[in-house]
């Protein structure tokens, strides 16, 4: 083995492998951002009174957690412009990721629904409360102290998947490592240089994940001084009177 | 099931006068069910009832675990569909609208929510919302949903916080409460939204007894000053001190319905009979 610290170093730092490192970072945010607005509506459109909406989401989320997500990246990137859809590489890479990210948010969601108990339902419908109502004052921010942790892993498993990008030509931190290894003949270094960023952002995204936990897991009824607690109160019941 | 409590374990004295009785009684009509039929998939819940509960008038209802009280209240409120008849409470058609040609259309989600805003409703195991202060419990459907201000809201939250007894309470989340006092504030959440009538599904079966009386005693406050309402509860004792009626329901029937000094002393049923039997021995 010959390693040397001299390459590894120079690759860490490389504008190369720093781009790569950045478009994994917004191609994850994007993927996530995306990936979760879809997550809710599935969730929404699977737990709906209509037949249709409910087949339609049982459907999607079926075939995009059946299936591999290198096979719909292959799919969408190499298959659909045969049949007359070209989409470009970084389209294609986050309509993949977005659409599985989907699929699996949507259980995520729709679990944490399901969680806040039916009395919640029967008291608010009781003081006239519509859907939209309930939801948005009552069942969403309890659901989110259960979504917040599964949301999280989400992300994480996210930063490490875009690298399966790096298959229809995504010019992420994997695909870079695997060209710099290529072309400088120093697959170790190369490689572990990019471990370690992935390594740093998965761990960077573990801290920032703790605190919103901490947050969204304290026990309702935190020992707050009143100010916090009013203020608190004041944007729960904004003054705005809402249309009913 | 029945309360394992002595009756006469408290002392509560019939306290409305027969003026105000009377009075009470020549009140319109205010929640009127007919011949309402509910099913449970095959499971015949109720079985063609028809009630009708005057404004100002204080109707408890009684029977075994299982005889359909429940499913009836939450009829009225509109939180079960009825599969037959029709329930007409504070001037609507609840959970129906009359379409072309007199036929009743089901009415959505919106409509069947502006027609719960008239009645409040109380529950056995409370519901209020963990994540929300008391004070914020009772404001927030005044404010979102009524389009009350909030300086209004809060004022009013804070007379009905006074009046259930809790007025240091109001910065405080469900979980710091006690069971009587979180009833307390549920009461005061329903009565936020100014309802005509009240209903209260077993309000005080979660309880601990010494808590009971402190929930009771706010109910009977509040059918002193003129509230209608209908209450499901067990507790005899409330029953006697503010009912105008009694009635027993059996099996998804309404078996029994008298004052309650005929209900209690002289009932017609033998469901009755067995149902006060199994109360009072024990
Ligand atoms: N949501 C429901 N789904 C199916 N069956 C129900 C539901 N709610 C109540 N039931 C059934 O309806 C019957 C009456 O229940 P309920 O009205 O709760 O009685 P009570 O309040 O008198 O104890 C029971 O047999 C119960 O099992
Ligand atoms: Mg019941």
């Amino acid at each position: 083995m010959n390693w040397s610290w001299e390459h590894f170093a120079r690759f860490l730092f490389s504008e190369y492998m720093l781009n790569g490192v950045w478009t994994t970072i917004w191609l994850s945010c994007a993927a996530m951002l995306l990936g979760c607005s879809l997550g809710v509506i599935v969730a929404f459109m699977k737990m709906s009174n209509i037949w249709i909406l409910r087949r339609i989401a049982i459907a999607f989320i079926w075939l995009w957690r059946g299936t591999p997500l290198l096979v719909q990246m292959v799919i969408i990137y190499t298959v659909l412009p045969q049949v007359g859809l070209r989409l470009g590489v970084i389209e294609s890479a986050i309509i993949a990721l977005t659409l599985h990210e989907g699929a699996y948010f949507a259980e995520i969601v729709r679990a944490g629904i399901l969680s806040v108990g039916k009395g919640q339902t029967d008291a608010s419908q009781a003081l006239g409360m519509n859907w939209f109502h309930r939801m948005r004052y009552i069942i969403i921010p309890q659901a989110t102290r259960v979504i917040i942790p599964p949301l999280g892993n989400q992300f994480n498993l996210m930063i490490k998947t875009t690298s399966l990008a790096s298959v229809i030509s995504m010019e992420e931190l994997f695909r870079r490592t695997q060209q710099l290894a290529q072309i400088e003949f120093r697959v170790l270094e190369a490689y572990f240089c990019a471990a370690c960023w992935y390594l740093l952002m998965t761990t960077v995204w573990g801290e920032i994940q703790k605190r919103l936990e901490a947050h969204y897991d304290r026990p309702f009824g935190p020992v707050e001084d009143d100010g916090k607690a009013r203020r608190r109160r004041r944007e729960l019941a904004g003054d705005a009177p809402a249309q009913a | 099931m029945p309360r394992h409590r002595p009756e006469g374990g408290r002392e509560v004295t019939n306290l409305r006068d027969t003026a105000v009785r009377q009075a009470r009684e020549l009140g319109e009509p205010i929640v009127e069910c007919r011949n309402v039929d509910k099913y449970f998939g095959s499971n015949h819940v109720l079985k063609d009832v028809s009630l009708t509960v005057h404004q100002g008038e204080v109707v408890v209802i009684c029977g075994r675990s299982g005889s359909g009280k429940s499913t009836l209240l939450r009829c009225i409120d509109n939180l079960e569909t009825i599969d037959g008849g029709r329930i007409d409470a504070c001037g609507h058609l609840m959970g129906y609208r009359k379409g072309t040609g007199g036929k009743l259309v089901p009415l959505g989600d919106g409509r069947a929510s502006k027609q719960r805003r008239d009645m409040g409703m109380v529950f056995q195991s409370f519901n209020l919302f963990p994540h929300l202060t008391v004070l914020t419990n009772i404001t927030i459907s005044p404010t979102r949903v009524t389009g009350v201000s909030l300086k209004e809201a809060e004022a009013h939250a804070r007379e009905l916080l006074d009046r259930v007894g809790l007025p240091e309470k109001e910065d405080a989340f469900p979980s710091q409460l006690s069971g009587g006092q979180q009833q307390r504030v549920a009461i005061a959440r329903a009565l936020a939204m100014r309802p005509k009538v009240m209903l209260f599904d077993e309000p005080t079966s979660a309880l601990d007894p010494e808590m009971i009386s402190e929930v009771l005693d706010v109910m009977i406050d509040l059918s002193r000053q003129g509230m209608t309402m209908i209450v499901i509860t067990h507790e005899m004792g409330f029953a006697r001190a503010a009912a105008d009626r009694v009635l027993l329901m059996h099996d998804g029937q309404i078996v029994e319905e008298a004052s309650p000094e005929i209900f209690f002393t002289a009932p017609k049923s033998e469901h009755t009979k067995l149902f006060l039997s199994k109360i009072l021995t024990h």
